[in-house]
């Protein structure tokens, strides 16, 4: 095994998953790239949308791919910082809204 | 900032700027020869579709001094085009009759140059469509230029203007502090005369390109955002955005190989290679004139001194049609930037 689990050369490679399984390979490759065209939203607005998720999932090679990704839309440092906030924002609230769920289940053993 | 020819850097030497592009990478592979590739898509030799635009550098001095120009302009260049090698273009316009129908006017700030205004004047008069290169805070630079939008309208001429973004910091990132406001000022004076107008005949392109060592995105998209954009927020018009890919040359081949980010630019230029974006690069159609009267593939080749083949004329003077048309173009590493996606020319992307 390698030192790091992570080198930025492999991002390059994501194509190569297709080696060991073309077919279904092929049917991600198709779907991504369909995902991303433009559509009711711009691709700008995708790009942000994926650069907020990649950083929800904290995938390295997503930071990197969107980032740059973004710039390339078109995208604002403002535009892509706030779209950060949103996924920050919903994973802080994933966490927080289970606050009723720890209430209810402290109310239900609680005297 | 200064020129990197007033810097004496080694870049402002164009047989450095080759070395650097033939060079192999770190881990000692080469790039894929862009002449192989155009080989194997059955473009090699590249031979011209018949010239159809002059494009004219009128001379290397300009207001501004952009990090990623690839002319390496700035208020400290003095090479300028003379009257009489303007002359000469215009006795080779005469020549070329109605097979070259269009001028592309570039710089440095080709509005600085003394004779321009004259130069203008006489290419209209020869019926050819002049576009002129303007990069918007020359309107303002000084109370000489005010009037350059008036002007402009009077000659029917077509103004293609550089905005890297509808953001103030990406915009001044590339071009200098204070720029954006200014081009906004220039082009609401443009729009004042009719510019970018529907309707008006007066056609005001902006050209987009990165700031920084990624790719642009969809000419359609990012043309659709930029036109919101500044309508919104400033009520400026344009009629197109052409977006260009900066190619790896001069400052912006010095700023790749600073900020580390040469090798990675190269690979995405050389990955995004596209064989129908290279049967319509812009040197098939469009020959290059320097500052001195010298003849080029492009504007690109001019500033990497690599003049027309030997088979065709060396300089303007000389001109003839015949043997520019029948000419192999000649060719290097850079010329990845203008197949890359969706291809880049001075008009945009070719696919
Ligand atoms: S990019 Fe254009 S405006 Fe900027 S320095 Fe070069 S010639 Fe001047
Ligand atoms: S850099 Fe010049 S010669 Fe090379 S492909 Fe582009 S326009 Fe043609």
């Amino acid at each position: 095994m390698e030192k790091t689990y992570y080198k930025p050369e492999d991002l390059g490679k994501f194509g190569n998953i297709a080696d060991w399984q073309p077919e279904l390979a092929k049917k991600f490759f198709d779907y991504y790239g369909e995902v991303f065209k433009e559509g009711e939203l711009s691709e700008r607005e995708k790009a942000l949308i994926a650069l907020a998720v990649s950083h929800a999932l904290q995938c390295p090679y997503c930071i990197d791919a969107y980032s740059t990704g973004s710039l390339e839309k078109g995208a604002t440092e403002g535009q892509m910082m706030e779209a950060l906030h949103v996924a920050a924002a919903i994973r802080g609230g994933a966490s927080l809204v289970h606050g009723v769920q720890m209430m209810n289940k402290v109310k239900e053993v609680s005297m | 900032m200064t020129s990197l020819k007033r810097q004496e850097h080694r870049l402002a030497n164009s047989l450095i700027q080759l070395e650097v592009l033939e060079a192999p990478r770190q881990n000692g592979e080469q790039f894929a020869l862009f002449q192989d590739k155009l080989e194997a898509a059955g473009l090699y030799p590249l031979r011209p579709t018949g010239v159809e635009i002059l494009q004219i550098n009128v001379g290397k001095m300009c207001n501004q001094t952009c990090k990623h120009c690839h002319v390496d302009a700035g208020p400290d260049r003095k090479e300028i085009m003379a009257r009489e090698t303007m002359q000469h273009c215009l006795d080779a316009l005469d020549a070329a009759g109605k097979q070259i129908h269009t001028v592309d006017l570039t710089g440095g700030a080709p509005e600085m140059n003394p004779h321009f205004r004259w130069f203008v004047e006489e290419l209209s008069l020869r019926g050819k469509k002049v576009m002129v290169r303007c990069n918007l805070t020359i309107i303002l630079a000084n109370p000489k230029y005010h009037d350059l939008p008036e002007f402009f309208r009077q000659h029917g001429v077509e103004v293609v203007s550089s905005l890297p973004h509808f953001s103030a910091r990406r915009t001044d990132a590339q071009r200098g502090e204070g720029v954006f406001e200014k081009s906004i000022k220039a082009l609401q004076m443009l729009n004042a005369v009719g510019y970018g107008k529907h309707g008006s005949g007066l056609d005001l392109h902006l050209v987009y390109n990165p700031a920084g060592a990624f790719l642009p995105g969809s000419q359609a998209s990012l043309e659709k955002e930029f036109k919101q954009k500044l309508l919104k927020d400033f009520g400026v018009e344009f009629n197109n955005l052409y977006v260009i890919t900066n190619l790896p040359i001069s400052r912006f081949l010095d700023y790749l190989l600073q900020s580390g980010n040469y090798e990675s630019y190269m690979e995405k230029l050389v990955n995004a290679f596209n064989p129908v974006a290279a049967a319509g690069v812009m040197c098939r159609n469009t020959l290059s004139v320097g500052w001195d009267g010298a003849l080029y593939d492009c504007d690109f080749n001019q500033m990497l001194d690599m003049k027309l083949e030997k088979t065709a004329p060396e300089h303007i003077s000389d001109f003839q049609l015949n043997s520019i048309d029948q000419r192999a173009i000649r060719l290097n590493q850079h010329c990845y930037g203008c197949t890359a996606g969706a291809g880049s020319s001075c008009g945009g992307a070719t696919t």
